[in-house]
C-alpha cells in the first residue's frame, strides 16, 4: 500500500446522493482476476453512452474539473462489498473521497487501498460543493497527520475523524495482513483454548 | 447488564483487542466465490504466505456462471478464466470447492445454510455483502472486501471495529399474501438505506419468531440494504429443526451439546441496544420498489411519494415514473424469480402455488433460477417444474444470474423487470434495465397478469 501523508490539490464534484458500487464499477467489469485497469471503467455507464462516446454532461468528462479528490453526495459507496470500487477509484487517480456519509464496507475497502475517505457534515459538504462551483481550481489541503481538510479560498478548516489504527497504517503504508500475521501465536492460542 | 445476541457471539470470537483500534475477530467459516477471491489469492502469493486454515473455507462458483448448459465450457472467455482460476486456487490451497457440475454448487448464501455449514453462534464472512443472510441462524455473518478476504486467508481473523447494535421489532400477525420479503422491503422503506450504517441489526418480535428459516434468511439477506453490516435472528426450535440432519451439521451428542450452547445465545431481557425501532405487522402489505435503491419502496396500493430532492427525481427519471404515480396495473415485460434473497425451495413453492393452472401473459419473459443444485433437484422432486413449464416460465440452472447480470441473463434497457432479488440500482440487471423489487408471490402474479397487481386483492 502507498503511504499517505499530505496532499494539496484540486477536486472533482460529484453532487449525487447514494452513489452505489454498481455505478462506481458495473458488475460486468468484475471479471478480471487482477487489480489493474479498473479505472478505465470507473462510472462507466455515467461516463459513456451506449455507443461508447463520452457523455459530456458527466463531471469526469468536464475539462474544467480535475484532481485526485472526489467530493460526493451523501451515502457514497453503498451496495455491494466489491473492492473493485475502491480499485477503480484509485486506479483512476483518486486519493481522497469526501462525503457527508460513507457506506461501511466501502469505507473499509477504501482505507485498505490507501484511499482516504473524509466524512464532513452536510453543511460543510454544501460549502465545499459551492467552493468548487465558484472556483473549479480552488485547492484543497488534506493533512492526515493533523487530520485536517482545508480550503483556503473559502477559509474553511475541517477536523476529520479517522480510526487511530487506520491512520498509522495509511501514514506508514502498512496493511492489516502484516499486523495479523505478526499475531499468529495469539490466534493459535485462541484456537487451542476454544478446542480444549 | 445483560448482553445482546450479537455481543455474545462477538465476544466469543475476540482473540485480542487493540487499544483505540479494532478487535482481532476469529472467523469460523469463510465462504468464497470466483469474483472476489482471485486478487486475494494473488495478495497471498505476493507475500509468500500460505492459507492458514483451508479446512474452514468453502468455495463455489455462482456470480459469473451461465445458467444454461453448465456442462459445457463457459463461452465468455473472461468468465471462463475467472471460474478456472477459482478451481486452480482451490486445488493449490486445498480448499473444498463446489464448482459447476458439483451437486452442492449454488449461490454461496443458499448453499451454506442448506448444507448445514451455517450454524448458530458462528462468525462467518464472504467477499459478498449479502453474507448477512446467514445471520438468520443467529450467527454473525457479514460481507468483506477482497483485502479482508486475504486477511482471513492469512490468519483466519479480521481486524474489525465492533459495530453498534440496533433492534428492529415487528409484532403482530402478517396478512395473507404478505411475504417475508415484503416485511424487509417495508422496514427499509421506513428506515432508509443508510439507517443501519455502523450497526449490526437484530430482528425480533412475533413476526420473526413465526417465520420459517427461509423467510428469516430473506429478511437478514437485505440487512445490508439499509446499510447494516448484518442482521441476526435469535436461534430457536425452528433453527435447530432446520439445522438437524443437514450434511455438515453436528450430529448426535455433539448436536445436543451445541444446542445447549445455542440456547444461551438469545438477547438477555435487560440488554440495551444503541437504537431500536418497532413496527406493526398489520401495516405491512405487498411491497414494490419504484426507484433505484431498495429504500424506495411502497405498498402496491400506495402512490410514489413526492420529494424535492434532485437525486430522488433522477431516480424516478431513470425508472420512467413521476411523483404521485401509482404502479398498480403497470405493464411489465420481465419477471425474475431467483437470487440469494428468494431462490430457496419455499420461494418456488409460494410462486408455484399462485401459478398452478395459469399461463403467463404473452408479453412477459419469466425466468426461474434456483439458488442451488439441491433446490433445482427439489423443484423436480416436488413436480413444481411442471407447473412453471405449463405456465410458460423458463427454468434455468443455479447461479446469481439476472440479480447482477454478470452473465448473459440481462434485462434490456428501458424494460421493467419485477425481480425477487435485492438491488434495484441503475443498471444492476443490465445497462438501462429498470428493476422493481418484490416478493416471489408478487413476481409470480405479475408474470401471469402481465402487470403489477396487488395479490391480496386477487
Ligand atoms: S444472488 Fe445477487 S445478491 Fe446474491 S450473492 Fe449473487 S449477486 Fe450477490
Amino acid at each position: 500500500m502507498k503511504k499517505f501523508t499530505r496532499l494539496q490539490q484540486t477536486a472533482i464534484p460529484l453532487d449525487i446522493e447514494n452513489v452505489d458500487t454498481d455505478q462506481i464499477i458495473p458488475a460486468r467489469f468484475l471479471k478480471a482476476t487482477d487489480r489493474k485497469g479498473f479505472g478505465e471503467n470507473l462510472f462507466r455507464d455515467w461516463r459513456y453512452n451506449g455507443d461508447q462516446n463520452p457523455i459530456d454532461s458527466f463531471i469526469l468528462n468536464n475539462k474544467n474539473y480535475s484532481g485526485p479528490i472526489l467530493v460526493a453526495g451523501n451515502n457514497f459507496g453503498c451496495g455491494s462489498s466489491r473492492e473493485h470500487a475502491a480499485w477503480a477509484l484509485t486506479d483512476f487517480g483518486f486519493k481522497v473521497v469526501i462525503s457527508s456519509f460513507f457506506a461501511d464496507i466501502f469505507q473499509g475497502n477504501a482505507l485498505n487501498n490507501g484511499l482516504l475517505p473524509i466524512q464532513v457534515n452536510p453543511e460543510q459538504l454544501t460549502l465545499i460543493f459551492k467552493a468548487i462551483e465558484s472556483d473549479p481550481k480552488c485547492e484543497f489541503i488534506v493533512d492526515l497527520e493533523k487530520q485536517t481538510l482545508q480550503i483556503a479560498s473559502i477559509d474553511l478548516i475541517i477536523d476529520f475523524e479517522i480510526n487511530g489504527y487506520k491512520k498509522i497504517c495509511l501514514i506508514n503504508g502498512y496493511d492489516d495482513i502484516d499486523y495479523l500475521i505478526n499475531n499468529k501465536q495469539k490466534i493459535i492460542e485462541f484456537e487451542n483454548k476454544r478446542n480444549a | 447488564m445483560g448482553k445482546t445476541l450479537f455481543e455474545k457471539v462477538w465476544d466469543n470470537h475476540v482473540v485480542d483487542q487493540l487499544e483505540n483500534g479494532p478487535d482481532i475477530l476469529y472467523i469460523d467459516k469463510h465462504l468464497i466465490h470466483e469474483v472476489t477471491s482471485p486478487q486475494a489469492f494473488s495478495a497471498l502469493k505476493e507475500r509468500n504466505v500460505p492459507v492458514f486454515r483451508p479446512q474452514q473455507i468453502v468455495a463455489t462458483a455462482d456470480h459469473n456462471v451461465p445458467t444454461l448448459n453448465q456442462h459445457l465450457p463457459i463461452t465468455d472467455e473472461l468468465s471462463r478464466n475467472q471460474v478456472a482460476k477459482l478451481r486452480q486456487n482451490c486445488e493449490e490451497h486445498n480448499i473444498e470447492l463446489y464448482g459447476l457440475g458439483h451437486p452442492y454448487q449454488g449461490i454461496v448464501h443458499v448453499i451454506g445454510p442448506e448444507l448445514g455449514i451455517t450454524q448458530p453462534g458462528m462468525t462467518m464472512v464472504c467477499g459478498d455483502s449479502h453474507t448477512s443472510t446467514h445471520g438468520a441462524f443467529g450467527s454473525i455473518a457479514f460481507g468483506i472486501g477482497t483485502s479482508q478476504v486475504a486477511q482471513v486467508f492469512a490468519s483466519q481473523c479480521l481486524l474489525v471495529g465492533k459495530p453498534k447494535s440496533m433492534r428492529i421489532v415487528v409484532n403482530g400477525e402478517l396478512k395473507p399474501g404478505v411475504h417475508p420479503k415484503d416485511v424487509i422491503l417495508y422496514i427499509i422503506s421506513k428506515l432508509g438505506t443508510d439507517s443501519g450504517t455502523g450497526y449490526f441489526a437484530e430482528y425480533a418480535g412475533s413476526v420473526f419468531e413465526n417465520m420459517t428459516m427461509e423467510g428469516r434468511m430473506t429478511v437478514c439477506n437485505m440487512s445490508i440494504e439499509m446499510g447494516a453490516r448484518g442482521g441476526m435472528i435469535a436461534p430457536d426450535e425452528t433453527t435447530y429443526e432446520y439445522v438437524k440432519g443437514k450434511e455438515f451439521a453436528p450430529k448426535g451428542k455433539e448436536l445436543e451439546t451445541k444446542i445447549s450452547h445455542w440456547k444461551t445465545l438469545p438477547t438477555d431481557d435487560d440488554a440495551v441496544f444503541d437504537k431500536e425501532y418497532t413496527f406493526d405487522a398489520a401495516d405491512i402489505g405487498p411491497m414494490i420498489t419504484y426507484g433505484t435503491n431498495p429504500g424506495m419502496g411502497i405498498r402496491v396500493d400506495e402512490q410514489i411519494p413526492t420529494n424535492e430532492n434532485e437525486s430522488y427525481q433522477k431516480a424516478l427519471d431513470y425508472m420512467g415514473f413521476s411523483q404521485g404515480d401509482s404502479l398498480h396495473k403497470l405493464p411489465i415485460n420481465y419477471v425474475f424469480i431467483g437470487s440469494c434473497t428468494n431462490s430457496r425451495i419455499e420461494d418456488f413453492r409460494a410462486a408455484s402455488k399462485y401459478i398452478k393452472g395459469k399461463k403467463k401473459a404473452s408479453n412477459v419473459n419469466a425466468l426461474i433460477v434456483p439458488g442451488s443444485q439441491q433446490v433445482a433437484k427439489q423443484i423436480q422432486a416436488e413436480g413444481l417444474h411442471k407447473i412453471f413449464e405449463a405456465a410458460g416460465f423458463e427454468i434455468r440452472q443455479p447461479g446469481c444470474s439476472a440479480c447482477l447480470a454478470m452473465n448473459d441473463d440481462k434485462i434490456p434497457a428501458g424494460e421493467y423487470c419485477v425481480s425477487t432479488s435485492n438491488r434495484n440500482f441503475e443498471g444492476r440487471q443490465g445497462p438501462g434495465a429498470r428493476t422493481i423489487l418484490a416478493s416471489p408471490m408478487t413476481a409470480a402474479a405479475a408474470a401471469i397478469e402481465g402487470k403489477i397487481v396487488d395479490i391480496t386483492q386477487l
